[in-house]
């Protein structure tokens, strides 16, 4: 009914958090890594904000599209209150439980695998960098 | 149906962005964000329904697994739209710009 605003709202919070990481970063280090298994190549350390910024897409891709559904169920209107369930208080009470329930397992599930993304990269990154330390 | 044809969505963006990685002209990470994120979260959902219905959700009514076929597919092309504009707003191979200001000789 209205499980797509939770995700919806982690995604306004991580963006802002995003933004402010970014003016706050100082320029990504730089290291050498094969990118093709022969030739090494300089290239940019994966600085926090851009993996968040991985966060922020899975989020904002997910809810555009869950509200898309909504829209097609006639969850979403166009008019105040915007969502059919508000308009009356036993609708309104199931839309907050599905809200507590399904949504914010959604944002969960989608926190745990960019969790999950975030632990691949590290893991990748330290592999390029005990190459790194091999070749000097 | 809806999952299903998100996920198949997701994961043919998925393929078309890694054959063409670490180049990404057409920004066809775009699509695989978005048709993930939607997939991680009609999982969810699934499995809300799922814990609902028990072995009937397997068994979808024909009519409703058309017309959740129907949204899966509405779906794929929303997400295809939202590429489409990003791509065009971005215009990473600079052709909007080139065929807007002509070239003087």
């Amino acid at each position: 009914m209205g499980c797509f605003m939770v995700p919806a709202a982690e995604a306004v919070i991580t963006t802002v958090v995003t933004k402010t990481m970014e003016s706050k970063e100082k320029a990504p280090e730089t290291m050498e890594i094969q990118l093709d298994g022969t030739n090494y190549e300089t290239v940019e350390k994966i600085t926090f904000s851009r993996k968040l910024k991985w966060l922020n897409n899975l989020l904002w891709g997910g809810s555009a599209l869950l509200a898309f559904e909504h829209v097609w169920h006639g969850e979403v209107i166009a008019h105040f209150p915007f969502l059919s369930a508000a308009a009356n208080p036993t609708d309104l009470a199931e839309m907050l439980h599905e809200m507590t329930t399904t949504g914010v397992a959604m944002s969960v599930l989608v926190t745990v695998v960019w969790l999950g993304m975030v632990a691949a990269s590290s893991v990748i990154e330290k592999k390029a960098l005990k190459e790194q330390a091999a070749k000097n | 149906m809806t999952l299903l044809t998100t996920v198949f969505a997701a994961i043919i963006s998925t393929i078309i962005w890694y054959k063409n990685a670490p180049k990404d002209e057409m920004k066809i990470g775009v699509l695989c964000w978005l048709y993930w994120g939607a997939s991680l979260m009609w999982f969810v959902d699934a499995i809300f329904e799922y814990m609902e219905l028990q072995a009937e959700y397997f068994t979808p009514e024909p009519v409703d697994m058309l017309n959740d076929f129907y949204l899966g597919l509405s779906v794929v092309a929303l997400g295809l739209i939202i590429w489409l504009a990003i791509l065009l707003i971005k215009d990473p191979k600079g052709v909007v710009k080139a065929s807007l200001f002509k070239k003087k000789n």
